[in-house]
């Protein structure tokens, strides 16, 4: 038991130091990445290549005035910035970074970071409500309603995904998908997916509905500066600021964590089990797929303009999910005649 | 009689943390029934759904504990507070009292539910039952699909009618 707790601790203070450095770094690595899609430097003045930025980055914020504007509901007003950084915790907790390490093994892992995003949705709207601010609230009604949107492709093609892998854990998912490059479920004529052709487009509408999920560009409608002042976190201010920079940060690193588990094989090696090859199960891989992934969200987000809010819901409603149920039909015949 | 296990150990601590969960669903549940804002309220729903959740946990049903977060906080809740949000923009408060009856009449139907709750669990013989099963995916899947194959086709059925409305609803496209 004591032995068993004190794993937990560490776990969950790895986790958190993991989320940490990876939200301040990120956005280090999205401003490089938007100088260099844009053709200027990006940060360069603190420490070598702008290294330094992000930790002063962090003081300036903290040491900032916590401005409440008059009016507010103080105690909801509050808790917002922290509801939308805790889900992105929890949820690191079952994500598997290779096959022996994971803070906790839980059976309904994928049901756990979908359940947590739910709440995360729910802060937008309190950050948005609370704020009394038109803009705030407009801006967190289109956040939602975007999330809600496109969760509903997400989690199809999740199931397709754990149709296939006859698994809801994670960790059973990447290690369904062991064994070379050619097992990923990205690839069509999975012999698993019952030599599913539509794989591909599974992939896409995981990619794009992830996209859509974090709120980013080409569909951070819910930010549109021309439009809405800054969007949902307007009124907030110093660190409650930071926490909702920090929590869209680090559930773009979830986002991109769920498609390499669920797509991209998580840990496995792309060459197969190499008798000679030491890091076959190394949580090296994750971590290149995991940033890869995260490099071409940012690589999408400085490269296309911002859509329209019907234009955004009409591709989910209309194609996204139709699309997705097709697919989810489509694998669950195939399996059963094939597999 | 049983005996209390100690604050440190084990068993303790699962204790401290089931009435954790307890006060966390009492409280969200007081939360929605007092608060003058609606939007307070539905915050003291979460957090009441988020506390049962937690107790699901507690009882070793992870996946009913996720479908609780998911289905009651992540679309339930988001759906009362889209039409809290559209429908009267303009923050609502409690206006006035009601009537000097309604006082001392809520608190007798209360004392009365009490009473007749604690009777009621205090002169059960609460009969101890063995784990049918380990309460995974699979097994719940399994039992769906089986014992219970006709209740979840009713289900399926009443989510098919409120689809349909939806869809009825909406027909009229944007510029109706």
């Amino acid at each position: 038991m004591e032995l068993s707790l004190l794993n937990a601790f560490i776990a969950v203070f790895i986790a958190i130091a993991f989320v940490g450095a990876n939200a301040a770094y990120l956005v280090w690595w999205e401003r490089k990445g938007a100088g260099f899609f844009q053709r200027r430097p990006g940060p360069t003045e603190n420490g070598p290549w702008g290294l330094l930025q992000p930790p002063l980055d962090g003081i300036k914020l903290m040491t900032k005035q916590l401005l409440i504007p008059g009016g507010v509901d103080k105690a909801i007003f509050m808790v917002a910035p922290v509801l939308a950084m805790f889900p992105a915790l929890v949820s690191f907790v079952t994500i598997p970074f290779s096959s022996s390490i994971q803070a906790h093994t839980i059976e309904v892992g994928v049901l756990l970071i979908f359940a947590f995003a739910a709440l995360g949705s729910m802060s937008l709207l309190v950050a948005g409500w609370s704020s009394r601010n038109k803009y705030a609230m407009i801006s967190s009604i289109r956040a939602v309603s975007q999330t809600v949107a496109y969760e509903i492709p997400l989690l199809i093609t999740t199931i397709t995904v754990v149709l296939i892998a006859g698994s809801l854990e994670l960790s059973e998912i990447a290690a369904a998908q062991m064994g070379g490059i050619w097992n990923w479920y990205i690839w069509p004529f999975q012999k698993s997916a019952g030599f599913n052709i539509f794989m591909p487009i599974s992939f896409m509408i995981m990619f794009i509905c992830s996209v859509a999920e974090t709120n980013r560009a080409p569909f951070d409608l819910g930010e549109a500066e021309s439009e809405l002042v800054a969007g949902f976190h307007t009124e907030y201010s110093s660190m409650g600021f930071g926490l909702f920079f920090m929590g869209e940060y680090a559930n773009i690193v979830i986002g991109a964590c769920l498609i390499t588990i669920l797509f991209l094989g998580g840990w496995a090696c792309p060459f197969g089990d190499l008798g000679f090859f030491p890091f076959t199960h190394h949580v090296g891989w994750f971590l290149l797929k995991l940033y890869l992934i995260i490099f071409v969200f940012v690589w999408i987000r400085w490269t296309f303009p911002r859509t329209t809010i019907y234009g955004l819901l009409n591709l989910s409603w209309q194609y996204m999910i139709p699309l997705s149920l097709f697919n989810l039909l489509l694998t669950a015949a195939l399996i059963k005649v094939f597999a | 009689m049983i005996e209390t296990p100690s604050l440190f150990s084990a068993d303790g601590l699962v204790g401290l943390i089931f009435l954790f969960m307890i006060v966390v669903t009492f409280c969200g549940g007081l939360l929605a029934a007092t608060a003058d804002r609606l939007v307070r309220a539905l915050s003291g729903l979460v957090i009441c759904f988020t506390g049962v959740a937690g107790i699901y946990y507690f009882l070793n049903s992870p996946f009913m504990a996720m479908m609780q977060i998911l289905i009651y906080v992540g679309a339930v809740c988001v759906t009362i507070s889209f039409a809290i949000m559209l429908a009267s923009p303009e923050q609502k408060q409690r206006r006035g009292t009601g009537s000097v009856l309604a006082g001392p009449i809520g608190f007798a139907v209360g004392a009365l539910i009490f009473a007749g709750m604690s009777g009621l669990a205090l002169t059960t013989n609460w009969q101890q039952f063995d784990k049918i099963n380990e309460g995974s995916v699979k097994q719940i899947g399994h039992e769906l699909l089986t014992t219970y194959s006709m209740v979840f086709e009713l289900i399926s059925l009443v989510l098919l009618i409120a689809i349909i409305g939806a869809v009825v609803i909406a027909r009229g496209g944007r510029n109706q």
